[in-house]
C-alpha cells in the first residue's frame, strides 16, 4: 500500500475513534443528572406515575450500553430526540423534537459561518504571507500590534465597540441580526454584517500570526539559503521552494481557525441575538434542557473534530516528504 | 611617606568588586532592562492587584447597594452611572476585579495542581499511567471547552464551586500535556536516575528533582493559562451561565447594561457604560500578555526572529 493511503487511513481511524468516544461521553452526561431530576423537569405537581412514565421514556430503566447503542443509531438517522421544555406534570406533552428545534437554526450558524469564512481565510492568508515577507517593516509591526490587541479582546466587547460605531453612532448596519427563513438573501448579508464582521476580527488575527510564524520558519530553513545562493528570485523561492512545506501549516492554521469559529460564534449569536444553534444551545443550558444541550454538544464536537482530521490529512496529502518515499 | 599599600593583592582588588548582587538588585537590574510593554503590563497588573484586594476600602458603596434611580447618568454621586437595578457601576468594577480575578486565580491554581501532578507523574511513570492519560487528554482536547463547559453547567447548575471545578479540569489537560513535554527531557537526566537510585520517593523526585528545572515554562503558561481561563469565565457569565448574580462579575455587568448602548447617540457616556467592564477584561488580559512575553524573552532567549 501507498505510505500516504496507510497513514490516511491510520489517521481516518483514529478521528472515528475520538468521534466514538467524544459521543460516549457527551451521552453519558444524561446519566450525571441528579436523580430528581424528573420532577425538575415537570414541575412539583408531578405524580410518581408521570415520573416513571417519563424516565421510562428516556429509557432510564434500561442499563447503559443498550442505551447507548439506541441513542447513537437513533442520532445517525438525524433523531436527537425530545426537548424537555413544553412538558407538564399533566401529563401532557407539547415538547418538540430535537431536530426540528436546531434544523433551521443549524443553518442560520452554517451561513454566518459560511460568509465570514469566505471573507477571513483570503484576507487572513493575504496579510500574513505580506508580513512574513517584509518582516520588521513598519508594515507588519503595526499589523502585530494590531492582532495582538484584538486577540487579547474577548469577542464580546469588539462587538459592542462595532455596536456602538456601526450602529449606534453612525447607523449603518442594525444591531440585532434578527433573521428567519422569510428574510431575502441581501437583506440577509446586511443584516449579519456586524457578527460577520466581529467573527472576521478574531479570527483573522489568529489566522494571520499563525501563516505568518509558519513561513518565517520556512524561510529560516537551510535549503531555503540554498535556493536563494544558486540565484533562484524571490518569487520563485516562495512558490517552488516555500509553498509546497507550507501547504501543510497553513491547512492546519485555517482549520484551526475554523474550529475555533465554531466556538466564537456562540458568544456573537448571543450579542446579535442571531437565531443560530449557538444561542439555541445557551439558552438550553440556562433552561437545563439536557437533550438540546446534548444534541449542540454533538454537533459542534463533530464539527470541531473533523475540521481538524481534515486539515491532518490536507497536511499528509500535501507533505512532500511522503509523496515521493524513497 | 609611602601612601600605596605594601604588598599588592589582585584577589583584594577584585573582591570589592566581586560582591554578590542580592536578589532585589537583579530583579531591579532585569526591569531596567524591559522594555516599555512589560513595564505597562506589570503597572497595570499590579493596580488590578490593589483594586482586587483592598476592594472594600476603595468603594464608595456596598457591593450589592441599591439605589433609586436604575440606570442613572454619569455625576458626582455614581461616577459611572448606576445598572438596571440602580447598583453603583463604580462600585460593582471595584468588587468585579475581585470576584472574577479572584475566581479566575483559584480556577488556574487548581488546573496546575490537577494538570502538572499528573504531567510530572506520567513523566517519571512512563508505563501504561502515561498512555490512559494522554489518551484521555486527547479525547477531552476534541471537545472545545466552551462547548464542553457549557454542557457540564447544564449538568451541575451555575454555581461558583461547579464553575471552578469544570473549568479547571477542561483547562488542565493542556496544562499536563505541556508539564509532561518539559518533564519528559528532565527525568532522563542522571541526576534524577542518582535520586532513583538513592531510594527516593516520587514525591521527592517530582518536587526536589524535576520542578526546578522546569519552572520558567510552567510560570510562563501560568499567566497565558489564566488570562485564558479569565476570558472563558468572563464569556461564560457574559452568556448567563458563569457567576451569578448579585455577585460582581464583570461579564454579567456587560450583559446587563448591554441595552444602553443604543442610547449612545443621545449620550455618549450612557453608550460607554457597557463597555466599561468589557474594557477591563480587555486590558488585563493585553497586560498578563505583555509580561508573560517579557519573561520569556529573558528567561529562554526565545526570539521571535531567524
Amino acid at each position: 500500500m501507498h505510505p500516504v493511503l496507510a497513514t490516511i487511513l491510520k489517521r481516518l481511524g483514529l478521528g472515528v475513534a475520538t468521534l466514538f468516544v467524544v459521543s460516549a461521553i457527551i451521552f453519558s452526561s444524561i446519566s450525571l443528572l441528579p436523580g430528581d431530576f424528573g420532577e425538575a423537569v415537570l414541575g412539583q405537581a408531578a405524580t410518581t406515575e408521570t415520573v416513571a412514565a417519563f424516565r421510562k421514556e428516556l429509557g432510564l430503566d434500561k442499563p447503559a450500553p443498550v442505551r447507548y447503542l439506541d441513542w447513537v443509531s437513533s442520532v445517525l438517522k438525524g433523531d436527537f430526540g425530545t426537548s424537555f421544555s413544553g412538558r407538564a406534570a399533566s401529563g401532557v406533552d407539547r415538547s418538540r423534537s430535537v431536530a426540528e428545534l436546531i434544523a433551521p437554526r443549524l443553518k442560520n450558524t452554517l451561513f454566518l459561518a459560511g460568509v465570514t469564512a469566505i471573507i477571513a481565510v483570503p484576507l487572513a492568508l493575504l496579510i500574513g504571507l505580506t508580513a512574513a515577507l517584509y518582516r520588521n517593516s513598519l508594515y507588519d509591526r503595526g499589523v502585530n500590534a494590531l492582532t495582538l490587541t484584538t486577540i487579547s479582546m474577548p469577542e464580546f466587547f469588539v462587538a459592542y465597540i462595532l455596536i456602538l460605531l456601526l450602529s449606534s453612532l453612525w447607523p449603518v448596519f442594525p444591531s440585532l441580526a434578527n433573521v428567519d427563513a422569510s428574510t431575502e438573501f441581501g437583506e440577509r448579508l446586511r443584516r449579519i454584517a456586524l457578527p460577520a464582521i466581529t467573527l472576521t476580527l478574531v479570527i483573522v488575527a489568529h489566522m494571520m500570526r499563525m501563516t505568518r510564524a509558519a513561513i518565517i520558519n520556512l524561510l529560516a530553513s537551510p535549503y531555503i539559503e540554498m535556493a536563494l545562493l544558486k540565484g533562484a528570485s524571490r518569487s520563485e523561492v516562495i512558490l517552488k521552494h516555500a509553498l509546497p512545506n507550507a501547504w501543510a501549516p497553513i491547512a492546519t492554521v485555517i482549520a484551526f481557525n475554523l474550529a475555533y469559529l465554531v466556538v466564537g460564534v456562540v458568544v456573537v449569536e448571543v450579542v446579535f441575538v442571531y437565531p443560530g444553534i449557538g444561542q439555541l444551545m445557551v439558552d438550553s443550558v440556562t433552561a437545563r434542557d439536557t437533550p438540546v444541550v446534548q444534541a449542540c454538544a454533538l454537533i459542534f464536537a463533530s464539527t470541531y473534530i473533523v475540521l481538524n482530521l481534515i486539515a491532518d490529512v490536507i497536511g499528509i496529502v500535501t507533505n512532500p516528504r511522503l509523496l515521493h518515499p524513497r | 611617606m609611602n601612601e600605596a599599600p605594601e604588598s599588592y593583592a589582585a584577589a583584594a582588588e577584585v573582591a570589592v568588586v566581586r560582591k554578590r548582587r542580592g536578589r532585589l538588585e537583579r530583579i531591579w537590574l532585569a526591569l531596567k532592562k524591559a522594555p516599555v510593554s512589560a513595564w505597562f503590563g506589570l503597572i497595570v497588573l499590579s493596580a488590578y492587584i490593589v483594586v482586587a484586594l483592598f476592594a472594600p476600602l476603595l468603594a464608595p458603596y456596598g457591593e450589592a447597594e441599591i439605589f433609586p434611580a436604575p440606570f442613572g447618568p454619569w455625576e458626582e454621586a455614581h461616577r459611572f452611572g448606576t445598572d438596571q437595578i440602580g447598583r453603583d457601576i463604580f462600585t460593582r468594577l471595584i468588587y468585579g476585579a475581585r470576584n472574577t480575578m479572584g475566581i479566575a486565580f483559584v480556577t488556574t491554581l487548581l488546573s496546575f495542581a490537577i494538570g502538572g501532578g499528573l504531567g510530572l507523574v506520567a513523566a517519571i511513570n512512563r508505563s501504561w499511567l502515561d498512555q490512559i492519560l494522554s489518551r484521555a487528554v486527547d479525547v477531552l482536547m476534541a471537545i472545545p471547552s466552551l462547548i464542553f463547559a457549557l454542557m457540564l453547567l447544564s449538568i451541575f447548575g451555575s454555581t461558583v464551586t461547579s464553575l471552578i471545578v469544570i473549568i479547571a479540569i477542561l483547562d488542565s489537560t493542556r496544562v499536563f500535556r505541556l508539564t509532561r513535554a518539559v518533564a519528559i527531557n528532565v527525568v532522563v537526566m542522571d541526576y534524577v536516575e542518582a535520586a532513583k537510585l538513592r531510594g527516593e520517593k516520587i514525591g521527592w523526585i517530582m518536587r526536589r528533582e524535576i520542578l526546578p528545572n522546569i519552572m520558567p515554562p510552567l510560570i510562563a503558561e501560568f499567566g497565558l493559562r489564566f488570562s485564558f481561563v479569565f476570558l472563558t469565565i468572563a464569556a461564560l457569565s457574559f452568556l448567563g451561565v458563569g457567576i451569578q448574580p448579585p455577585t460582581a462579575d464583570w461579564g454579567s455587568m456587560v450583559r446587563e447594561n448591554a441595552s444602553l448602548i443604543q442610547f449612545a447617540q443621545y449620550d455618549i457616556k450612557a453608550g460607554l457604560t457597557p463597555l466599561l467592564p468589557a474594557a477591563a477584561i480587555a486590558l488585563l488580559t493585553v497586560a498578563v500578555n505583555f509580561v508573560v512575553d517579557w519573561f520569556l524573552h529573558t528567561s529562554s532567549g526565545l526570539k521571535d526572529e531567524h
